[in-house]
């Protein structure tokens, strides 16, 4: 069966991939040619060709992190060719084509580098860091039942939109990967600023904006420098606004909030 | 820790003390820019004598002095700890990295650019501050009275070429720390509306262009035209 | 066997009431002597885990995944539906009660599904409280549009990312009881077995997909919440890793497998590019309110087309066939899924597809870009045109979309109870891995809708009848039930790792895609199921002694997590298979090509298959055991399902 593209010719590729056994061993980059890939092949689907290659001649498959292949989960990562999900905007690894690349191209791939972010095993990393900042405050306290109707509180549009927009965030770290001091700003700040945005949220407001910086501090990210490469890479274009929004949140916070 | 000082020691508190710090900078740089113009006054330097006699001795300047200081050096120090924690926030480095396609070279580059500024400011204060505050320029009699002659030590340091050359590098360093130092500083205080920030990121690479021209233009007018 | 479906006696819209009142209630200060464990973090797990949270019993949350917040509910996109009535359009709760019964073509229990569109209004509230951000007008006031199956409008929706922002909602909920220590997650872990003592569940095996361990973790009751089982066919919407291994082993521990031939078939996903295809993608059925289902008039045309003589704006309008528009003016594009997707394949079959492959038809929002103009259909569906020209390198905005069906949703799932509760005491399962609400065919928005239903305010009430009636006892995890469980683990993994054969797991669960996808998938016949079950027995005695698995258990071994996956997908396939073969009938998503009106039509046979066929696991290779459970219709009369 052809693709949409019937004229696109299969392409011979090498790729550099990053080996790494477990968490405490040490990596390299390992070199892997491939013949005969379609453009029209996702970049994940690349890989699953590279794996079956690798498993019938018995070695060790590359462990990489992906599920929905759609670009909603987030799971998938990978520094592709020096940028975090590889060359195209707005696009998640697993929704980036064959197509992109050339017939002879070297393509390097690595897993997401940050001190919070240890690898598990090639190019998968452990994330959980962005779950505990989430503990720390990313909701609202309410519990199962006993809410008012859904229609209670009016949201204007125009707040509902931003929110929605602040909330489509993935979780896949890819902000982090592409900051130069691997910050996770962009990642806390959109969740800081749906919350803060909503009247549903903004009784927390104060309490969330502390624990969350408070936790990723803790876990070791680095400082926000407003380079902007986290929303020039993040694959669902969440804003640099967001992280402005925080810092705001976290001014008012810290100057009026309880906690001494 | 109370809130005070954890505040100020999260990554978020220490960006904020940068900002206002680097802001507060910028309106020195204004200052000393309008008091440096008195050097193009042609007489014989009197005006920038007597202007730098007056920020020499008056007490409010001098009071501000301390804060001046204190602004540098708490932007250096949380620029220091901040970098530092940076470095350790990724200590295994990508083998292939292309940066340049999601962000500008001198938003990258801050720490070297503030460490060039650095070197010139010691320099710079070695050469024309610490003379002029504690002693050891020659003197000068303006109407009767005498005063430390610093406007012949501007003159003959920029005589030397490369002299002026470490001057004016210092200034485009400055131009690209403030191109992107600027608007990151209202950005750090949260300051941010799509009404106004387009203005503030126009005006910082103005007045980031127009302060350092300013500066840099003194070195080259002295060894040049005079 | 007798199956007790413990539904409340009572006049339809009193049961849930009246049940509620009569189930028992653990104290306040007891609850917290209870564990549970919750297998799956999508809508039903995570929602369910953080309201038993909620009410006090220590929750142990267990997901393959890397955080709870990728489980594949997130993928949902088009909406969640709900009986607010908000557009006063004549909704009611009766009404999304009679829709769903009707959609599911009636083979669905009426009490059930009563029950769901009862509390379907409350999780709209809830979600909204939690900040979701769903679409509002500009009044402030929530959006809704409509949905196939349904002549209301009813589902809520947040742009093309329903699924995302409701599961993100849930996991926040979890997270809070994260934070409180009620919950304790364990992501990256995969359960391998379910642990019965004196035939109560009472614990799972699992195994931590970073180091390899196998581990015991012991309570009081179990929730399944993993989802369904469309990955059989290796090809479908599921996510990479969804998989039905925890469902299937608590069935070989004796819970009943009930209508495992329900596949839902999605009617508009992208087609199939190549044989390297890994995964199908959705194009979320709410295209269907603005895009208009096409082929070619002629084969002749069709084959001009497929050759590349012309192309799709060549195509004059009188020579388009709006097939949908044509057979069923009433609904017209907005038919259920199962009458859109089969009238696809009947057209294809025709020879009448479109793209290379002539296995597509056409969706075309050409009308109504001139009717709305562009920006009006990119804000309604923009990130669904995006992701379409990413796959396909097509703009949707410029030519139709290509569309064909795609395995999507699994009706079928454990057998439970009207408390969600299996046959196997503890037991419970939630969401997709039951079978309870949807019939035979599911409508569009309504899974998001069950899984919340079942996770926030079906299981909250009912698990406290079971754990009230149950002693504090907690059951070691050196108890001779775990180990002998945790010794069942171990030597399957390592059979897995020394057989060393020649194929690897992607090659056998391709080839079983394929048997499933020909003989199980849109259309059956006895002949082919007949064959199919032979050949998926060949394949599976062929992959237990072929089979590759490098590496060894006690490290990140993806190929191993495979192997056990497709091992089960490999059993519950002639599940799939006998379950169809069984049903002499054709309903919703069952198609038997031997049943059908003469307009094509499913025809169904209300007098002997008005009954939810549970299966019984009686070893590998066996034939299963089938447990009738009658369905009785009150409330609904059983008609000849049409959307004219």
């Amino acid at each position: 069966m052809a693709g949409s593209n019937p004229n696109a010719k299969p392409m011979d590729i090498t790729l550099k991939v990053w080996r790494q056994k477990d968490r405490n061993a040490i990596g390299q980059m390992v070199t892997y040619p491939l013949k005969g890939i379609s453009p029209d092949m996702s970049f994940l689907e690349m890989l699953d060709v590279l794996n079956e290659d690798l498993l019938l001649k018995g070695e060790d498959p590359v462990a990489f992190d992906h599920d929905c292949r759609e670009g909603i989960c987030g799971m998938c990562s990978l520094f592709i060719n020096g940028r975090p999900h590889g060359p195209e905007r707005g696009t998640t690894t697993c929704q980036l084509h064959m197509r992109h690349f050339k017939d002879g191209d070297t393509i390097t791939i690595e897993p997401w580098r940050a001190a919070a972010f240890p690898v598990h095993k090639d190019l998968v990393v452990d994330r959980s860091a962005f779950d505990r900042i989430q503990q720390a405050g990313g909701y609202v306290s309410v519990n199962t039942g006993g809410v008012p109707d859904a229609n209670a509180i009016p949201i204007p549009k125009s707040i509902a939109d931003k929110a929605f927009d602040a909330a489509t965030c993935i979780g896949c770290g890819a902000c982090v990967a592409a900051c130069k001091n691997a910050s996770a700003m962009l990642f806390v700040s959109a969740k800081v600023s749906q919350l803060a945005m909503l009247p549903q949220g903004k009784t927390e407001r104060k309490t969330r904006v502390e624990n969350m910086v408070a936790q990723m501090d803790i876990e070791g990210f680095g400082a926000c420098t407003n380079t902007g490469a986290c929303a020039a890479e993040c694959p669902v274009g969440i804003s640099l606004e967001n992280i402005n929004m925080l810092r705001s949140e976290f001014v008012y916070a810290k100057a009026t909030s309880e906690n001494v | 820790m109370n809130w005070f000082t954890k505040t100020f020691s999260s990554t978020v508190g220490r960006k904020i003390v940068m900002s206002v710090t680097g802001l507060f900078l910028c309106s020195f740089l204004v200052v000393h820019l309008i008091g440096n113009l008195q050097l193009f006054r042609n007489d014989g330097g009197a005006a920038f004598n007597l202007y730098s006699d007056f920020m020499a001795h008056n007490g409010v300047i001098r009071f501000m002095e301390l804060i001046l200081v204190a602004g540098f050096l708490f932007h250096i120090y949380d620029a220091i700890v901040l970098t530092s924690r940076n470095k350790k926030a990724r200590p295994v480095d990508y083998v292939n990295n292309h940066p340049e396609q999601n962000s500008t070279w001198s938003s990258r580059n801050m720490g070297l650019l503030g460490t060039v500024i650095l070197v010139f400011l010691i320099i710079h204060l070695w050469n024309f501050f610490v003379p002029a505050r504690f002693g050891g320029l020659e003197g000068v009699v303006i109407e009767d009275v005498e005063y430390d002659n610093l406007y012949l030590r501007v003159v003959q340091s920029f005589q030397i070429w490369w002299y002026v050359a470490i001057y004016v590098i210092a200034m485009v360093a400055l131009a690209y720390h403030l191109i992107h130092g600027f608007q990151s500083a209202f950005q750090t205080l949260g300051l941010d509306h799509k009404k106004y920030t387009p203005f503030i990121q126009k005006f910082g690479v103005a007045f980031s262009i127009i302060v350092c021209l300013g500066f840099a233009i003194i070195p080259l007018y002295f060894f040049f035209l005079v | 066997m007798i199956l007790d479906s413990r539904i409340p006696e009572g006049p339809l819209a009193e049961k849930w009431e009246k049940h509620k009142f009569d189930v028992k209630l653990v104290n306040p200060a007891n609850k917290r002597k209870y564990d549970i464990i919750v297998v799956g973090t999508g809508l039903a797990g995570a929602s369910a885990a953080a309201s038993f949270g909620e009410l006090g019993y220590n929750v142990k949350a267990f997901c393959f995944q890397d955080t709870p917040r990728r489980a594949h509910s997130i993928a949902a996109q088009g909406g969640i539906n709900a009986a607010k009535n908000y557009q006063n359009d004549g909704d009611s709760v009766f009404r999304l009660f009679y829709d769903t019964v009707k959609g599911g073509d009636y083979r669905a229990r009426e009490a059930n599904v009563y029950r769901l569109a009862q509390v379907s209004v409350d999780i709209i509230d809830q979600c909204v409280a939690q900040g979701v951000p769903f679409a509002r007008e500009y009044g402030g006031l929530l959006a809704n549009r409509s949905f196939g199956g349904a002549q209301v409008s009813r589902t809520f929706y947040a742009r093309g990312q329903t699924g995302q922002q409701l599961l993100l909602g849930a996991y926040s909920a979890l997270n809070r009881q994260i934070a409180y220590g009620k919950v304790k997650m364990y992501p990256r872990t995969e359960m391998l077995d379910l642990v019965l003592v004196d035939g109560k569940a009472r614990g799972i095996v699992v195994r931590n997909l970073i180091t390899g361990k196998i581990e015991s973790h012991s309570a009081h009751a179990v929730v399944l919440a993993t989802g369904g089982y469309g990955n059989v066919f290796f090809l479908s919407t599921n996510a990479m890793g969804s998989n039905a291994t925890a469902a299937w082993r608590a069935h070989k521990k004796g819970a009943l497998f009930a209508n495992p031939c329900f596949t839902q078939i999605h009617p508009t996903c992208i087609p199939v590019s190549g044989e390297y295809q890994s995964k199908l993608t959705l194009m979320s059925e709410s295209l269907r309110n603005d895009g208009r289902v096409w082929v070619p008039k002629t084969v002749e045309t069709a084959q001009r087309l497929r050759n590349g003589e012309i192309t799709v704006n060549d195509i004059a309008e009188q020579d388009r066939d709006y097939y949908l528009e044509r057979k069923y003016p009433a609904f017209g594009n907005l038919v259920p899924r199962d009458v859109a997707s089969r009238n696809a394949k009947l057209v294809c079959d025709e020879g009448r597809g479109v793209g290379a492959s002539g296995l597509a038809v056409y969706l075309d929002f050409a009308d109504a870009i001139k009717r709305d103009s562009q920006p009006a259909i990119a804000a309604k569906y923009g990130n669904l045109f995006e992701m379409y020209a990413k796959i396909t390198d097509e703009n949707p905005y410029e030519r139709p979309m290509r569309i064909y069906p795609a395995v999507h949703y699994t009706m079928g799932g454990l057998w439970v109870d009207y408390n969600l509760m299996t046959n196997v005491p503890g037991l419970y399962a939630a969401g997709e891995a039951n079978f309870s609400d949807h019939g035979a065919n599911r409508l569009g928005a309504s899974a998001l809708m069950q899984g919340l239903a079942d996770g926030y305010f079906v299981l909250p009430y009912t698990i406290g009848d079971y754990l009230a009636k149950t002693l504090y006892d907690k059951v070691p995890v050196d108890h001779p039930a775990f180990i002998e469980a945790e010794q069942a683990v171990i030597s399957k993994n390592n059979q897995l790792l020394s057989i060393n054969g020649t194929r690897t797991v992607d090659d056998f669960h391709k080839a079983l895609g394929l048997i499933m996808w020909e003989y199980c998938g849109m259309a059956r016949n006895a002949e082919g199921l007949q064959f199919a079950k032979q050949e998926i027995r060949k394949l599976r005695d062929e992959f237990w002694r072929d089979v590759k698995v490098v590496g060894v258990n006690e490290e990140l071994n993806i190929t191993l997590e495979k192997a056990n996956r497709v091992a089960d997908f490999l059993e519950l396939g002639e599940l799939m298979v006998e379950d169809a073969l069984n049903r002499n009938e054709s309903c919703g998503g069952h198609f038997r090509e031997e049943y059908q009106t003469p307009e094509n039509e499913a025809l169904r046979d209300d007098e002997n298959y008005t009954y939810v066929a549970a299966w019984e696991f009686t070893g590998v290779g066996n034939e299963p055991v089938l447990h009738k459970e009658e369905l009785k219709f009150e409330n609904v009369k059983l008609t000849q399902r049409s959307y004219k």
